[in-house]
């Protein structure tokens, strides 16, 4: 009797361990053919480099820097006669036509363009994976409909929209991630995703859990939507890419209310005509160079997830 | 097929006028309209202004002003822009949308080409130290913030080098105290340089019936002869308009190389990846097995299987060429739609934002259109009934 229960006992395993572990093994065997592609390594290593970049400057702002000189958007150094300064050891890049300090500014801003990818790509992704799964399931008239207003705002300008759109109100940063996310989850990657969300209501699993008598919703959010979280990744990070790119495009042309993002310090830069000079590189090249280089390391992630995701791109 | 397009069509036309729709009511709710805008000065009295306002019936419900603007549209007046105040929105489209078309169908046609040419060469030679270079330049220039990228190509070439002008359609010094219309000038040089076009394809296909060997060198004669053909009209022909014309072509060529650097860089990528997925096909193996010439495997198997999603970008990216052309346009003050758009949106003037807004969407809608038909010749299991 004794010996029967604790045998038992010793089998017993709970069922959100063998879930981890499960999980745990799959994401092991993921990054294994992720790390195998040096371009997604490069990726995540500018990703990793920009969010050190991001957390370094409050510490140094509480340590090093004096706020009334380094504040990214009201500091001014009186110390240096005129402005803009090329880079010293006081201003590692520099000094703005205002007097702001260039790598300040640049470290501060990092934060909100990790907050607008990262909030914009959500967004897009609950709506993409939801429209996609239940297009999918449900077909007839859910899909006619649907699909046609995907098509619609498919056909929406990007740009011109959101230069519409900052004319109509204030776009800050939380607005512009909202739109974003919401224009690009009803456009394109619905489309996408409703493609694999096809091909995964044929699977015998998904039979199978209507015959154990699952509902509607169950099959949807518990049996497709997981099954279609890898490809939604997937498409995060090109959505973050279009973000950032977004973002900087308008703040270039002073249409957001934003107070300090890459972009607007190349407006700064346009306003206070340093554009073409290039005695003054370092008012426009390291804002740039830092967009190019992180719009790049999300879009070398989402190529290097492609290939995991995606069988048959891989080499082998 | 022909029921198939009077379907689209009609879908067409609902789209383009939900589209239109969406715009005007998202224009409209602006705050303040044309008469506040007119009547600024607070001289004029407030019985002035409402009377102003019923004139240009902004008294009625928006309702009634969109359907009587669609009404309007469908017959060739869009209104009149209120920056330039008498110039109707038609007129402005008119002449800024051939230059818009001009930049972005040449920059996409080249750029198209040449990354469809490499893109394919690269997933053939798969591995090793080029495809990462390769495939890292082309990431760069996929992902490179495009002010950033077209400023350092006006300051290489023309503030650094000097041999381009920096922007804007024309130099004034050149026309001034001309009887001539830049557009006049422009609008022949389209049509030249397709006359010319057409003269090369005609060569191209005639060239399809010889012998393998003198292909290439036909090929390669009737693109000199057409452009032989081409500059000699310019140069005889015209009354001496060469000059004017060399000016417009000199301005246009730095956005050109821009916007095809842009779009080389996603092509290349989109074709290898494509060409790769395409190399795991059953017929490819075949195709090898039979022992064909690894070039024709590549280029008549493999490269035009891998063309329909590149297909789907090229006509895609000439549709939404006018929204994204904003950018280029305003760094290089190049007069088009784009520009048009930005700068009517900055000063509200809503009747050029809604014109530009429609002219992009109908070129949206139309390159869809395209697309349709175009992979039903690419792939011969695409049929529509």
């Amino acid at each position: 009797m004794t010996s029967i229960s604790q045998s038992a006992d010793t089998a017993y395993v709970p069922i959100w361990r063998v879930r981890l572990n499960l999980l745990l093994r799959g994401m092991k065997t993921n990054w294994a053919m992720f790390a195998e592609n040096p371009i997604g390594l490069i990726g995540l290593g500018l990703i990793i480099f920009f969010g050190l970049f991001a957390l370094a400057q409050p510490i140094l702002i509480d340590t090093v820097w004096k706020p009334s000189v380094y504040d990214p958007v009201s500091g001014y150094d009186i110390e240096i006669a005129y402005h803009p300064s090329p880079p010293s050891a006081r201003h590692l890049l520099g000094t703005d036509p205002l007097g702001r300090d260039i790598l300040s500014q640049l470290m501060y801003s990092t934060r909100f363009e990790f907050a607008l990818g990262l909030i914009s790509a959500i967004v897009t992704v609950l709506i993409a994976t939801t429209i996609g799964a239940v297009s999918a399931y449900y077909g007839g008239i859910i899909d006619t409909l649907l699909m046609r207003f995907v098509d619609l705002i498919i056909m929406v300008p990007f740009l011109p929209i959101l230069i519409v759109l900052s004319a109509l109100m204030a776009i800050g940063m939380i607005q512009l991630a909202l739109v974003i996310g919401i224009l690009s989850g009803f456009g394109g990657t619905a489309i996408v995703i409703k493609s694999q969300a096809l091909t995964i209501k044929v699977k015998p699993y998904i039979e199978a859990a209507r015959i154990a008598g699952g509902g509607d919703r169950h099959i949807i959010f518990k049996h497709m939507v997981p099954n279609l979280m890898p490809i939604s990744l997937l498409y995060m990070m090109f959505v973050v890419t279009g973000a950032i790119f977004s973002e900087a495009v308008l703040s270039f042309f002073g249409l957001t209310e934003i107070d300090m993002s890459w972009g607007l310090m190349i407006n700064t830069t346009q306003v206070f005509g340093y554009l073409l000079r290039f005695d003054t590189w370092y008012l426009l090249i390291p804002a740039s160079l830092a967009i190019t280089l992180l719009c790049a390391a999300f879009y070398l992630v989402g190529r290097a997830l492609d290939e995991v995701v995606n069988p048959r791109l891989r080499q082998r | 097929m022909w029921s198939f397009l009077g379907k689209r069509l009609l879908q067409m036309l609902v789209t383009l006028f939900l589209f239109q729709a969406a715009t005007y009511f998202l224009l409209d709710a602006q705050p303040g309209d044309i008469a506040d805008l007119l009547a600024m000065s607070p001289d004029i009295p407030p019985a002035e202004r409402d009377r102003m306002r019923a004139e240009l019936g902004l008294d009625r419900p928006p309702v009634e002003r969109f359907f009587k603007y669609v009404w309007n549209f469908y017959q060739g007046d869009m209104g009149v822009s209120f920056q330039l105040y008498p110039r109707e929105v038609t007129d402005i489209v008119k002449e800024r949308l051939p230059r818009t078309l001009v930049l972005f169908f040449t920059a996409s046609i080249v750029s198209f080409w040449t990354g469809f040419v490499t893109g394919k060469i690269l997933a053939w030679k798969r591995g090793g130290f080029i495809e990462y270079a390769s495939t890292l330049v082309g990431v760069i220039l996929y992902t490179v913030f495009t002010p950033w990228f077209a400023l350092m190509m006006i300051w290489l070439f023309a503030v650094y080098l000097d041999w381009l002008p920096a922007g804007k359609f024309l130099n004034p010094m050149v026309w001034i105290g001309q009887p001539l219309h830049a557009n006049d000038v422009f609008i022949r040089m389209i049509w030249t340089a397709l006359g010319g076009i057409v003269l090369f394809l005609i060569g191209y296909i005639f060239s399809n019936t010889l012998h393998r060997k003198a292909r290439s060198a036909f090929r390669y004669g009737s693109f000199i002869v057409a452009t032989l053909v081409v500059l000699g009209y310019w140069e005889f022909f015209t009354g001496g308009l060469a000059p004017f014309a060399w000016d417009i072509l000199s301005h246009l060529i730095l956005p050109v190389l821009t916007v095809t650097l842009i779009g080389y860089g996603g092509t290349m990528l989109l074709t290898r990846t494509s060409m790769l997925e395409t190399l795991r096909e059953d017929y490819i193996l075949t195709a090898r097995a039979k022992g064909l010439p690894e070039k024709v495997v590549r280029d008549k198997h493999a490269a035009r299987n891998a063309l329909l999603p590149v297909w789907t970008s090229l006509v895609f990216s000439l549709g939404s060429a006018v929204s994204g052309g904003i950018i280029t346009e305003t760094i290089f003050s190049w007069p088009g739609i784009g520009l048009t758009l930005l700068q009517a949106a900055q000063v509200a003037d809503i009747p050029v934002a809604m014109g530009t807004l429609t002219i992009i969407g109908i070129l949206t809608l139309l390159s869809h259109l395209v697309a349709d038909i175009g992979y039903a010749f690419l792939d011969p299991r695409i049929r529509y009934t």
